[in-house]
């Protein structure tokens, strides 16, 4: 069992992605299967973008037992007004320079949810959002 | 298909410098970045007219083959050098994304 945690700041686009890249050397370091080493590191940068796009910075948590992979996002605000709004896909809040950048479909939350075992998104305007996404490494 | 292959059939100039070797096993073409994510695979030929450090990171993160930049678009030199880092080729073509995904799906390579 370990555990690791990854700051991500708010609007460092240059630095983007590094927090999954690492995850994702980090899986397949320790043998993780390859397909559950691409869920995790699709679901980790879509949270990871969301935190640069959306929050006022937060941290992405990895750990790892031989039986389950949890990623989690926590982020200190400013929280989604409707949740079930934010996992529909296409739904944006994402400002028009970030748009042309090719953020802002509306895909991020749809694909966490389509790429793990279990997922739970918990949101409280003004305090933060954490999203957890489960892995189940046996009978899978 | 490999790299190389690919840089004659689309005219193109690798930006990047030696990274021929790479398997073309699929193509995809796309400029929004959560779509790509959801759709990329390994080895993958990607068309896309961003030239942003983030589509290195989605390039990577699916293990692509290549990032095709079309209509004589160039990536920016801090991507390509990551891009270099990470394996992954990166080629301007003066051709549209259109052409280029004509050319590889004539030549064999399956959409992703
Ligand atoms: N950590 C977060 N803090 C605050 N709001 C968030 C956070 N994550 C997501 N959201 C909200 O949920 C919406 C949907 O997120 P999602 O990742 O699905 O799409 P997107 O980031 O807007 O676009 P894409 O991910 O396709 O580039 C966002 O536009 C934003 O309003
Ligand atoms: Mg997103």
């Amino acid at each position: 069992m370990f555990s690791r945690v990854f700051p991500v700041q708010k609007g460092m686009f240059d630095t983007a992605g590094e927090a999954s890249s690492k995850i994702k050397k980090i899986l397949k370091k320790v043998g993780i299967p390859p397909d559950i080493v691409r869920d995790v590191a699709i679901a980790a940068y879509e949270t990871e973008l969301n935190l640069v796009i959306h929050s006022l910075g937060g941290e992405l948590t990895l750990s790892v037992n031989p039986e389950i992979i949890e990623l989690i996002s926590q982020d200190v605000g400013p929280g989604i007004n409707d949740v079930n709004m934010a996992l529909k896909e296409g739904y944006s809040t994402a400002p028009d320079d970030v748009r042309d950048m090719g953020f802002g479909a509306g895909m991020g939350l749809p694909n966490v949810q389509r790429h793990c075992h279990e997922f739970q998104i918990a949101s409280e305007l003004g305090r933060g959002t954490t999203i957890r996404a489960k892995y189940f490494l046996k009978n899978n | 298909m490999l790299v190389s292959d690919l840089i004659k059939l689309i005219d193109a100039e690798e930006q990047t410098t030696g990274v021929l070797d790479q398997t073309i096993a699929c193509g995809y073409t796309c400029d929004l970045l959560s779509w790509v994510m959801a759709k990329g695979k390994a080895n993958c030929a990607w068309v896309t007219v961003q030239t942003h450090m983030n589509v290195v990171a989605v390039a990577s993160l699916h293990d692509m083959a290549c990032v095709v930049c079309p209509e004589g678009v160039r990536m920016e030199e801090a991507s390509v050098a990551k891009a270099a880092q990470e394996g992954i080729a990166v080629l301007s073509s003066p051709k549209t994304a259109y052409d280029i995904c004509a050319l590889l799906h004539e030549a064999g390579v399956p959409s992703v």
